[in-house]
């Protein structure tokens, strides 16, 4: 009876604070961040100033008189928007395929498209950047940049899609095409409907995944398809402390995609769990 | 839906109008400092005045070194004009990659400071104007070491530089005797350290070019590093670097600093006073060289354009125009570039760095010696550099850590730059 006792206190009080501090931890830095925005360079970095201090939007007006904020900006809702429209275009299909109708070596497929994850993308640079800019002429183009992005993120779309589409039972399908139903309507009309939850949740993921690259953004671009991973990237400095203006600007970046997060938090959590995982 | 279409034709029409046409566009590639972005402010002028419309593109230095060496090397032709520092312009000019620098007789050339003016030429050939030039000095807390009874003269020696440290060192009121780069990088702790190995006797490479870090002065130095540092530094020093150290120094917890001489504009604590960096009693200081500069990569298609606006942007007008402009003043003029910024007496009065900024910007001597057979103080200027100083700067901090012995880590920073130095056939 008190092992009952003691196992419910354990659920009911221990395990919800441990879940909020670790939530603290977790949201702590962000929340520094936030701070720090409102605050000029010389009172982020004084420690008199921690939480006391006169508050400023001089970061956030500097942010989008001098650095060009809305440009990056809409670079960035236009590429991630793209680039995760087209992944799924291509990841739809292909994950219909591997689910309902595997070969041989889907497995194999699946395993080698997961493994391109595996490549560090710094081995690639020279080779992505010569060729883009001297041969195919895309340097610094949206194209590039959601074509990139596409790609990088299609494995992953590929095998969260696989793992929905493999929860619907196979005999519908088959009904579906003893009435004669086309692939295309077994997609339309049946595969999508049913797995809606985590064709959403995977566009989340992508969409949030594409926002927040960094590697690619920041190298293959200089002016025209520059992202906000770019615009951090150029408040970064090795000689001064603006952290002030860093952190307005990351909280700019931010916002957008910590905002989404928010109102799909349940489709998230259910492609977190569900869906990479399994 | 036709009265849509005409909505968006009329303003895509209002729009072309409303937007100025530019004769030429410039795409700039900046590093993320002070004196960069003031520019940005400052050369919206120079585009009222020629019509030119500037696009910056500002980047963090290591992604900017990573973006302009692979546009530049494969001729890619995104930037009209790009930073580079003093490691890269010798090198760069001698492979024809940027566009040799002459400029009219207003420009005064001489003005420019001897050091920094070799540092960026090839063969006598300028190939990139600074914007900006920096040497390192030592900063310290004079109402420490009056209250602990010890002094700090220019080009001291390491011991008495050791005994100060020790007698304002007092980590119970939170206060470090000194504070140091240890974070692993070659512009990190490397610029320091060779610094150090530099005032000992000690280089990177013999006159065949062969690494000597197993030396007797590379030893030395390091072990006094590692004492100087170890004993008398904040706890975690392997992690700091300019901006680390820049904080502590801010919030009063190091009670000298040995680094670039721009920091000295950065500081907001009182009792700051300057001296020469120290040596070993030898010639050469342990102060080092560096200047952020603007050069036009070859074969640009505006580079008549761009080398008209570098002309503009590191000219004494320039350093005018900064000082005139209702934004910054005297106290933002970029520094370590030119003799007559620092004769200007309004600049003087904001700057009470100016004249030790200038000593040891003069000091300093990048040039090949027979003890030092490349060009650069802390660095040498070839390009298998980088690689080897990241390889040695890991040891190095290793041995700040206690990760490593000193002799430990020479001997593995030794066995790396020997590989590197092999491989590519020296």
């Amino acid at each position: 009876m008190s092992a009952v006792g003691q196992s419910t206190k354990f659920s009911t009080v221990f395990l919800p604070v441990l879940a909020w501090l670790v939530a603290l931890v977790f949201f702590f830095p962000i929340f520094w961040m936030v701070l720090t925005s409102f605050k000029t360079d010389a009172d982020a970095v004084k420690p008199e100033f921690l939480f006391m201090f006169t508050p400023t939007l001089e970061n956030y007006m500097n942010m989008t008189d001098n650095y060009d904020y809305w440009r990056f900006a809409v670079n960035s809702v236009i590429t991630t928007v793209f680039a995760t429209v087209f992944t799924l275009f291509v990841g739809v299909p292909s994950a219909y395929a591997m689910a309902f109708n595997p070969g041989r070596h889907t497995k194999d497929i699946l395993m080698w498209m997961l493994s391109t994850k595996m490549l560090p993308a710094a081995a690639v640079l020279y080779p992505m950047t010569f060729l883009t800019k001297n041969f195919l002429n895309l340097f610094d183009t949206h194209f590039l940049i959601i074509l990139v992005l596409s790609l990088i993120n299609l494995p992953i779309v590929i095998w969260m899609l696989f793992t929905y589409f493999k929860e619907i039972p196979k005999e519908i399908i088959e009904a579906a095409k003893m009435d004669g139903v086309s692939v295309w309507a077994e997609i339309k009309d049946i595969v999508l409907p049913l797995a809606w939850g985590g064709l959403a949740s995977t566009a989340l993921l992508c969409f949030i995944f594409c926002w927040n690259e960094a590697y690619w953004t920041v190298r293959l671009t200089t002016t025209d398809a520059a992202t906000l991973s770019k615009l951090i990237e150029g408040n970064r400095a090795p000689e001064g402390l603006f952290f002030g203006r860093l952190s307005a600007v990351s909280t700019a970046a931010v916002g957008p995609i910590v905002v989404l997060g928010w109102f799909c938090q349940k489709q998230l959590v259910r492609g977190l769990t569900f869906g990479a995982v399994k | 839906m036709k009265r849509l279409r005409t909505s968006v034709m009329a303003a895509a029409v209002a729009a072309a109008v409303a937007t100025p046409a530019f004769a030429t566009e410039l795409t700039i590639a900046i590093v993320n400092n002070g004196h960069m972005i003031n520019m940005q402010k400052v050369a919206e002028a120079y585009t009222a005045d020629t019509g030119v419309k500037l696009n910056w593109v500002s980047l963090e230095e290591g992604v900017l070194r990573e973006q302009v060496t692979s546009d530049t090397a494969t001729s890619g032709g995104q930037y009209d004009i790009i930073n580079i520092g003093m490691q890269e312009a010798p090198i760069w000019g001698a492979a024809g990659w940027i566009e040799p620098l002459n400029f009219g007789a207003s420009y005064d050339m001489d003005d420019m400071l001897p050091a920094i003016r070799n540092g960026l030429s090839h063969n006598g050939t300028l190939y990139a104007a600074p914007f900006y030039g920096e040497s390192s000095m030592v900063m310290y807390r004079k109402d420490l070491t009056d209250a602990a009874g010890v002094s700090i003269a220019d080009n001291d020696s390491w011991d008495n530089i050791k005994k100060a440290a020790a007698a304002i060192h007092n980590p119970d009121k939170g206060v470090y005797g000194a504070c140091l780069r240890g974070k692993p990088g070659w512009g990190d702790n490397m610029a320091f350290i060779t610094t150090v190995v530099n005032s000992f006797g000690g280089a990177w490479f013999d006159k065949n070019m062969k690494p000597t870090i197993d030396s007797d002065e590379w030893k030395a130095a390091i072990n006094f590093y590692v004492d100087l540092l170890g004993n008398y530094g904040p706890p975690g020093s392997e992690g700091n670097s300019f901006n680390e150290i820049l904080a502590l120094y801010n919030e009063g917890k190091c009670g000298m600093w040995i680094d670039a001489t721009i920091a000295a504009s950065f500081l907001k604590v009182d009792g700051v006073a300057y001296a020469q960096s120290p040596n070993a009693g030898n010639p050469v200081g342990a102060n080092w060289l560096w200047a952020w500069a603007m050069a036009v990569p070859a074969g640009s298609p505006n580079a008549e354009e761009s080398k008209k606006f570098i002309e503009w942007a590191t000219s004494k007008d320039y350093i005018k125009a900064v000082a005139a402009h209702p934004d910054f003043g005297w106290g933002s003029v970029p520094t370590g570039t030119r003799s007559s910024t620092y004769a200007y007496p309004e600049f003087k009065a904001v700057a009470g760095f100016a004249a030790a900024e200038m000593a040891a910007i003069e000091s300093a001597a990048p040039e090949a010696t027979d003890l030092k057979p490349y060009v650069g103080v802390q660095f040498a200027a070839i390009p298998e550099f980088p690689e080897v100083g990241i390889a040695v700067a890991q040891e190095m901090a290793a041995a700040l850590s206690g990760a490593k012995s000193v002799n430990d880590a020479l001997a593995a920073s030794q066995a790396a730059a020997a590989a590197i130095m092999s491989e590519a056939g020296y």
